[in-house]
């Protein structure tokens, strides 16, 4: 017991809590713009995929960390694009559409990422974000290490929950925002655009997810390998619902997520005789469960969520 | 300007039509990934086709792949049907695998019989065990069954490796973190000597006709698709819903545990971790292309089949990676969406009517 | 009121699939001037309405819209915004708010550009309440609209109009929800604002308030503008034969003997999904061969009541009991099965499943029956023949029994219902809004079937926003508000009015 008081008071600890967050913060942010439209996005764990890849190889072919990002971004909106698409004007099943996305994005990555790199035994590796080292602030006690000296990417993180609280609840665009997720009726008899507002949200939140799996091979690790998203995009899904697609709490269940994680790989070490280690490997999983079991019953849905509106039918 | 208009029910011609032409669309488009990958474009083709029918094994093998798929895909159209969003079949099959290895590995020593069938019975109860968990979650909490079933699948595979490293490993392995091998008498027969297909594949069949006869035909077909089509007026005619569901739920689950009893009991063997290549999520794109028909399930399995087989075999050849399967079937997947919605408006431009078709 | 004229409809016609919606229909409306639209359901006033407002694209014609100096031009067609910039606003009949915003946002939805970073809401307070103020519109700002009442969102919904100076007002039949005296306030407010220069368009199919309240009326049958006249030349029973072109007989309700109890609701609370769509230990008899009108603005326990008789919600407390037989566990089964029939509200949603067809429909509540079933497997020649007969005998209209029933008419999709509800011969009829969207010969069908139902012995319980259907057919009324009824002997529509707004008479 001592032992998990001292873990939880370690900076090392919240370091990794947050460093652990920073892709299902990126990932729940996008997904909660999504489903804010009214769009459920089941293509979130494709283009975490293909956020990693394509941020990786275009740092690998030499467009430099912040052109990965971009590359990424982008990469996450097209496939966002082409999920609005298919859901917003052609209305089909979202679920459906998701997760051809998903399969899509996946195997399109890993196509690629095979047929540039074909004949290698262990994955290549290019230069990650390094902790930034900000004079004064990285030097402060436990919040210096557990904050300022995390990299670019977990900022760039931070900085988004802001934004997206920001743009939902300050600016014109949010309230049209949360109004087409609520009754696409009220948004085109307003003379606004339902498809234009839907699509536009996907895509930002797409570019989002991407952003999420970028983290992953530009940041926490250096390469990509198969099978490294491994389920960090449902989590996220599942994240939403307990976050009430609002962005601070989005950002708490983010972090109490990384905490739990980062808290079972260093109690491994301590009963691992005792527990076997799958049970740790599990625990994140079983804790989404858990999150939206718990939140499900009482969740506010965003009330035109999965309904698709096509013009000009009244 | 253009607009778009639903049309009035679908003809038989197109239902069948539309998934055999997305197929097609889907096989003619790799021809762009194999031309960025350097890969010669007929002689890639030939390679997929001879890889498939290109002999009695090639063929055999194409079946025996297509078996735990025929399995997968019915577990997902069925549940599909009721708007029951199981995408963990691949987790549920790895339960029926593991109930195979429990039970038929020594526990029991009795004729092939009596074993056989218990194998089979415990299978698809271990199976039906993991959709009705999430089914159930659903009905009681309204938790949503995409992700929770999505989750498990990684919590089940997890379980797995504890299992295959512990309690079901096998003392003669070497180590490795396997089963020990099923009994001889509680392997599913071959259909034919020197070819590994097996019996797993009648038994698919079997169901498939079954689950088509009983969809369209039996009171319990009619209230599934009531309930799917509109739970709102389902319930309000009276039909139990929430038992309708637990009820689609256990047989989705009991048709992937067959998938994981199929594979280890059929064919492999033993169980190990890698023992589906993601069949479950597989049988999803063959539920869909089959138009969520069970008939049409066995007819798109073949072809999935023969799409990773053939690339498998292409890819050994040629030097082009095998995700090339894999990115066939998705876009075969997206072009059924698409064709789905063509076939179900018209998209009609200026005064004159284009149909779509 | 000015002859200047500020709208000239020409020619505006407009055809779904094979239905021609709007055929050559012209319109001219002044400055000041309230017009009402009138036609049955099924006329086409609302299809007209929308190509004004750009929801829909006309096949033809045109739209001029003159400007403030009286300049014509012609409006950009299909665009709710230019509709909006040309000083164009519409109440829509069911409304069109966020309702997890509140009427501050709501009223700015789409009046501030997207692209601004920060917003204004203490100027478009100020205005709203300047708004608020002269109009004599007033409704809570800061509440979410999902927690406002009917009346004050349809305030929010006018509101929204004013704030973006509209000139031309369209209300589509914007006193379907609203008691009397609701209904009277607010054609005083919009006389008021008429006399300010706003030209308002009302929809109705209510031949009386349009006498009350309009100017002129110009009535619609069948797609096209059969006629306008000045409402002081104008009498109901001349605009009636305008509207259906032939005389319609509305079934007449003949005194009939009432026999046993069929249904009894003691002391019966249910929980709905709002605050005031409850029950609270709610009294109601029910007799055989009575059709018992139960008279309410909805929002007040309708839905409340009808979920419990069709068996779709739980009570809290009390009892139900059919033909002395209390009701022990409540669901859709039992209750059909106990011989309640129901005339759902919402007839896509819980009515019908579209994509299934007709034949099939018309089996979803007796599938499990020995007429229908044998050994699980469904007898297709029996149930090909039941749907045959009763396609025949409710005369229910469309491309054949196997075609799915999405495909019908509404009418004919209630005549489908119809038909499924009294093949069975039930003791107690649940009639919930069963004529809403329908023409008036459609409604009169169903009109016909209720009070044959009530010839034949059974309880019929007639929920209905239509105060005039009401008291064409109902033998007793019960006026319901706030989940609580009150029974009443009065036919005076100012005395229910009242009951109905939770005031005593």
């Amino acid at each position: 017991m001592f032992d998990i008081l001292q873990i939880l008071l370690s900076e090392s600890f919240w370091s990794a809590s947050l460093r652990i967050a920073t892709p299902l913060i990126f990932g729940v942010l996008g997904a909660l713009l999504c489903e804010k439209s009214g769009v459920l996005n089941l293509g979130i764990e494709g283009i975490f995929v293909a956020g990693a890849m394509v941020g990786w190889m275009a740092v690998w072919l030499g467009a430099g960390l912040w052109g990965g990002v971009l590359a990424a971004a982008l990469a996450g909106a097209l496939f966002g694009l082409l999920h609005g698409i298919l859901t917003v004007p052609l209305g089909l099943s979202q679920h459906v559409s998701g997760l051809a996305i998903t399969l899509f994005a996946s195997s399109l990555s890993y196509f690629s990422y095979r047929t540039a790199l074909p004949t290698v035994s262990s994955p290549p590796r290019i230069s990650p974000f390094q902790p930034l080292d900000i004079p004064i602030l990285s030097d402060l006690p436990f919040i210096g290490p557990v904050l300022f000296q995390q990299t670019a990417l977990t900022f760039l993180a931070l900085f988004c929950v802001f934004l997206v609280w920001y743009v939902l609840n300050k600016t014109a665009l949010g309230v049209a925002i949360k109004a087409v997720g609520d009754n696409p009726n009220s948004v085109d008899a307003q003379g606004l655009s339902v498809y234009g507002l839907r699509i536009g949200a996907v895509m930002a939140g797409s570019a989002l997810m991407a952003l999420g799996g970028a983290f992953l091979t530009m940041s926490a690790f250096d390469a990509f390998f198969f099978g490294m998203v491994n389920g960090r995009g449902w989590i996220c899904i599942a994240l939403v619902i307990f976050a009430s697609w609002r962005p601070g709490k989005a950002l708490l269940g983010a972090i109490l997520f990384g905490a739990f994680d980062a808290l079972q790989v260093r109690l491994q070490t301590e009963v691992g005789a005792f527990v076997p280690s799958q049970v740790f490997l599990a625990a994140p999983y079983i804790l989404s469960i858990f999150a939206l079991v718990i939140a499900a019953r009482r969740a506010e849905y965003p009330r035109a969520l999965l309904t698709p509106w096509f013009k000009g039918q009244r | 300007m253009i607009r778009i208009e639903a049309r009035g029910s679908q003809s038989l011609a197109w239902k069948i039509g539309l998934p055999i032409i997305s197929a097609i669309l889907a096989l003619i488009l790799a021809a762009i990934p194999l031309t960025l990958a350097g890969a010669p474009i007929l002689d890639s083709y030939a390679q997929m086709f001879s890889g498939v029918f290109g002999s009695k094994f090639a063929f055999s093998e194409m079946l025996t792949r297509a078996t735990p798929l025929i399995f997968t895909g019915l577990a997902a159209a069925l549940a599909f049907r009721a708007k029951l969003w199981n995408i963990g079949a691949e987790g549920q099959l790895y339960l029926g695998a593991m109930a195979a290895a429990a039970i038929g590995t020594g526990v029991f020593d009795v004729s092939g019989m009596i074993l056989i069938p218990t194998i089979i019975l415990f299978g698809c109860a271990a199976g039906a065990f993991g959709m009705i968990v999430p089914a159930t979650l659903k009905i009681r909490f309204g938790a949503d069954e995409v992700v929770t079933t999505l989750l498990l699948n990684f919590i089940i595979i997890i379980f797995l490796q504890y299992m295959l490293e512990g309690p079901l490993k096998d003392p003669m392995g070497l180590g490795w973190p396997q089963s020990s091998p099923i009994l001889d008498q509680g392997m599913l027969p071959k259909v034919m000597d020197r070819m590994r297909i097996h019996y797993g594949l009648i038994i698919a069949l079997l169901c498939a006709a079954f689950a088509q006869f009983m969809l369209v035909r039996s009171v319990w077909g009619f209230k599934l698709r009531a309930v799917g089509e509109n739970m709102n007026a389902a319930r309000h005619a009276g039909i139990p819903v929430n038992r309708s569901l637990l009820t689609v739920a256990a047989l989705s689950g009991a048709l992937a545990g067959l998938a994981g009893v199929s594979e280890v009991a059929g064919l492999k063997g033993y169980l190990t971790a890698d023992l589906s290549p993601g069949f479950g999520y597989t049988g999803i794109v063959v539920a869909m292309l089959a138009g969520l028909s069970p008939a049409g399930v066995v007819i798109a399995a073949l072809f999935i089949a023969s799409v990773f087989v053939g690339a498998d075999s292409m890819s050994r050849a040629m030097g082009v990676s095998s995700y090339l399967a894999d990115l066939v079937v998705a876009t075969a997947l997206l072009c059924v969406l698409l064709g789905g919605f063509l076939s179900r408006y018209k998209i009609i431009t200026g005064v004159s009517q284009s149909g779509g078709k | 009121m000015n002859s200047n004229k500020v709208l000239s409809l020409k020619n505006l016609s407009k055809t779904f699939g094979s239905v021609k919606a709007n055929e050559n229909v012209s319109l001219d409306l002044h400055r000041g001037e309230i017009l009402a639209l009138l036609g049955e359901n099924g006329a086409g006033k609302t299809t007209l309405m929308n190509m004004l407002f750009g929801h829909y694209m006309p096949d033809s014609g045109r739209i001029e819209v003159a400007d403030d100096a009286g300049h014509f031009s012609d409006l950009v067609l299909g665009h709710p915004q230019a509709a909006i910039a040309a000083g164009i606003g519409m109440v829509h009949q069911h409304f069109t708010l966020a309702e997890n915003l509140d009427a501050v946002d709501n009223i700015m939805l789409g009046a501030e550009p997207l692209t601004r970073m920060r917003r204004n809401r203490h100027e478009a307070e100020k205005k709203i309440n300047a708004l608020m103020e002269n109009s004599g519109l007033s409704t809570p700002l800061d509440v979410p609209a999902g927690r406002l009442t009917v009346g004050e969102r349809q305030r929010v919904e006018i509101l929204k109009a004013l704030y973006r100076n509209v000139r031309i007002l369209v209300l589509d039949e914007p006193t379907a929800v609203l008691t009397p005296q609701e209904a009277d306030t607010l054609f005083e407010n919009i006389a008021t604002m008429a006399a300010e220069g706003l030209a308002v368009i009302f929809i109705s199919h209510k031949l009386r308030e349009v006498l009350a309240f309009s100017h002129r009326i110009a009535v619609l049958r069948l797609g096209k503008n059969v006629g306008e006249m000045a409402t002081s030349e104008a009498d109901e029973q001349k605009i009636a034969r305008m509207m259906v072109g032939s005389e319609t007989s509305l079934p007449i309700r003949q005194a009939a003997t009432t026999g046993a109890p069929v249904l009894h609701l003691e002391a019966l609370s249910v929980v709905g999904r709002g605050r005031r769509d409850s029950l609270k230990a709610v009294n109601l008899t029910v007799l055989g061969g009575e059709i018992l009108g139960i008279a309410g603005v909805s929002g007040n326990g309708q839905a409340a009541l009808a979920g419990v008789l069709s068996g779709m919600m739980t009570p809290e407390a009390g009892k139900i009991i059919l033909n002395n037989e209390e009701v022990s566990q409540i669901d859709p089964a039992q209750m059909i099965a106990k011989g309640v029939g129901r005339i759902p509200e919402d007839r896509h949603r819980d009515g019908i499943i579209g994509s299934m067809s007709v034949a099939e429909n018309m089996i979803i509540e007796g599938v499990d029956g020995h007429r229908f079933q044998k050994n699980g497997l469904l007898k297709r020649e029996n149930i090909t023949e039941h749907a045959k007969a009763l396609s025949v005998e409710y005369d229910v209209r469309g491309p054949g029994i196997a075609a799915p029933a999405q495909l019908l008419s509404g009418g004919n999709i209630q005549k489908l219902i119809l038909a499924r509800v009294f093949d069975k011969k039930p003791l107690l009829i649940l009639a919930n809004q069963p004529t809403r969207g329908l023409d008036m010969g459609a409604a009169a069908d169903v009109a016909r079937r209720l009070i044959e139902a009530r010839s034949r012995g059974a309880g019929i319980v007639l929920i209905s926003e239509d105060l005039d259907e009401i008291l064409r057919l109902a033998d007793r009324i019960l006026v319901i508000h706030d989940g609580e009824f009150a029974e009443t002997h009065t036919r005076d529509r100012a005395e229910l009015g009242l009951l109905m707004a939770g005031q005593a008479a």
